[in-house]
């Protein structure tokens, strides 16, 4: 029900970002989907990819520091007040969203949103609970 | 275990009187060969028949770094050239470098008192030692040799640099003793842990580590990732070289100073007057034995202080304290004493810290900026940006904490602070003062 996301750690200097996607491009890894957050002096890019396994270890050959974390996909329904109608869900039971972001591909239809949650375990029952569709990472990975 | 017993555990009286009578002869045969001490002592209107016990000393001027600049290359030795059969010189970073040369028994004293530390760090005859000091004008590669063979131990000359076959020759020649700078120890545990090589299963047992101030977190931070005991030594080329001073293993607190070659001291830098026994301050040391070109009071720059108490391990030797500095290192940053020391032993401090730093000191308008750069580790990294956030205010409020001083912290990626085959280098002052 987890999906696996890599995290590394980018210096705020020129030229990272386009090192990171050359290591992965070369390594034949497919970016699936992305995040950047930054401050004034570093940024951490979190990436959901096709082989999330060899793309930590082709990172690390490369001198990145990377970690892995297991974040949460759901579908969302692609209407006005989707986002809001699980965020609410959650709220109620007090599971805080330490960030979010959308993923490229939709799913049957619905959009789809990765949340990495304070409990992540609690997150998944209370929203299957509620009838959300939580997918798996392998569905993920080669969508 | 000792490796000349009687001089190391003379009574202090007698030890005292040694000297003395060593400080009055040195002084005479100064003041006969060379011409800068007869100017300087005529400056301060003592001459060394005025020395009659060894309180007097403090009327001696002072020798400096500049005075063996000035008097470059030659110009302090008190032997003729026909005697020198060695000639080192210091890694001068600016200009020019100083100057030293040794006779033969000047070469002779230096390889017993390193045989002698060596000793009292725990090595023995049957050591295989592998000596990762600079072999060259540097005075570390070749001290350490000549003692290690005085000794009777395998001495392997292998040098400074290329990392991956130190480790390899670690591993296959059965190294058992480490003698190196101890950040370059730390380069080697990395290195080795990147080769797959545990530290665990070499037989290093003692490691011996000076050139460039370490602190007792370092120590630990050694010792754990090389599986050996690691010792500070104390020594620097207008003295002798490697082997002035050395922990023993017995205590490992303070570094006993050889007192039948050198007289230490500890002053005021600022007024350049002698502080009482525990005081810190800076270590000025009279050679009483050198042939080639011995220092009267030379003004060292390290910091650190001198205590006589006596130690567990029956050495009458007093003790310097580990150094927490060189005068010349030290950054005054608005106003604060700073010894990049000081700011390492905060940071190996802090779990999942690498002991890999860089200062960065610039001035924004008339205020000092102080940018302490530490590396991001694996086990420290996260995908939250709080995390590493609450990190660097950690970072942060310990030096406030500690050292009184303001910083701002900034985490950089692993293996970007440039590494060190030889000393560290760990500040880079941007201000033009």
């Amino acid at each position: 029900m987890k999906v696996e996301q890599i995290s590394i750690f980018i210096e705020n200097k020129s030229g990272r970002l386009a090192e990171i996607t050359r290591v992965l491009g070369e390594a034949g890894i497919n970016i699936r989907t992305l995040s950047l957050a930054d401050t004034s002096d570093f940024g951490i890019l979190r990436l959901i990819v096709d082989d999330g396994v060899k793309a930590k270890t082709v990172l690390k050959e490369n001198g990145f520091t990377v970690n892995m974390t297991e974040v949460v996909a759901v579908e969302v329904p692609d209407t006005p007040g989707g986002l809001s109608s699980i965020l609410q869900v959650l709220d109620k039971q007090q599971i805080n969203v330490e960030y979010m972001y959308a993923f490229v591909e939709r799913c049957a239809g619905n959009a789809v949103i990765i949340f990495r949650f304070d409990e992540t375990d609690k997150a998944i029952s209370v929203l299957k609970a509620e009838n959300f569709n939580v997918l798996e990472g392998e569905r993920l990975y080669g969508m | 275990m000792f490796f000349n017993e009687e001089f190391e555990t003379l009574p202090r009286l007698a030890l005292e009187a040694l000297q003395l009578k060593r400080l009055q002869n040195v002084l005479e045969r100064v003041y006969a060969n060379v011409p800068f001490y007869k100017s300087s002592f005529a400056k301060k209107g003592v001459k060394p028949s005025d020395v009659k016990c060894l309180d007097d000393l403090q009327r001696l001027p002072f020798t400096t770094k500049q005075d063996m600049r000035d008097s470059y290359p030659y110009d302090l030795f008190a032997a003729p050239m026909e005697e020198i059969v060695r000639i080192h010189a210091s890694s001068g970073t600016t200009g020019k470098p100083t100057v030293v040369g040794y006779t033969h028994k000047d070469i002779s004293t230096w390889t017993d008192l390193m045989a002698r530390s060596f000793v009292a760090a725990g090595a023995h005859k049957g050591d295989i030692i592998h000596n990762a000091y600079g072999y060259g004008l540097f005075t570390g590669g070749l001290g350490a040799h000549y003692g290690a063979e005085r000794l009777g131990a395998s001495v392997i000359p292998i040098s400074g640099g290329n990392t991956k076959r130190q480790i390899m020759i670690m591993q296959d020649f059965g190294s058992t003793v480490l003698t190196c700078t101890p950040s370059y120890s730390l380069f080697m545990a990395e290195e080795a842990k990147a080769e797959g090589v545990d530290f665990k299963n070499l037989k290093l047992r003692v490691g011996i580590f000076g050139a460039e101030p370490w602190s007792e977190t370092m120590r630990d931070e050694i010792e754990n990732k090389l599986n050996l005991s690691a010792i500070d030594i104390y020594g620097l080329s207008e003295i002798m070289g490697p082997g002035v001073a050395i922990e023993c293993m017995e205590a490992k607190k303070g570094l006993h100073i050889w007192e039948d070659h050198f007289i230490p001291e500890i002053i005021n830098p600022e007024t350049g007057e002698r502080l009482p026994e525990g005081e810190r301050g800076e270590l000025v040391i009279t050679t009483i034995t050198k042939q080639g070109i011995p220092l009267i009071r030379y003004r060292t720059r390290d910091i650190t202080s001198l205590t006589y108490e006596p130690c567990i391990c029956g050495r009458t030797h007093a003790r310097i304290a580990r150094m927490s500095g060189r005068s010349d290192d030290m950054l005054i940053i608005r106003g604060v004493n700073v010894f990049p020391s000081q700011i390492e032993a905060v940071l190996v401090g802090i779990e999942g810290i690498e002991p890999h730093y860089m200062l960065i000191v610039d001035r924004q308008g008339t205020l000092d900026t102080l940018t302490v750069q530490v590396e991001v580790s694996e086990q420290l990294f996260s995908d939250e940006i709080k995390v590493l956030q609450a990190l660097s205010r950690r970072v942060e409020k310990e030096i406030k904490d500690m050292l009184g001083v303001t910083c701002t912290a900034k985490l950089v990626e692993p293996k970007t602070i440039q590494r060190s085959e030889g000393k560290a280098k760990r500040v880079t002052d941007n201000r033009h003062l």
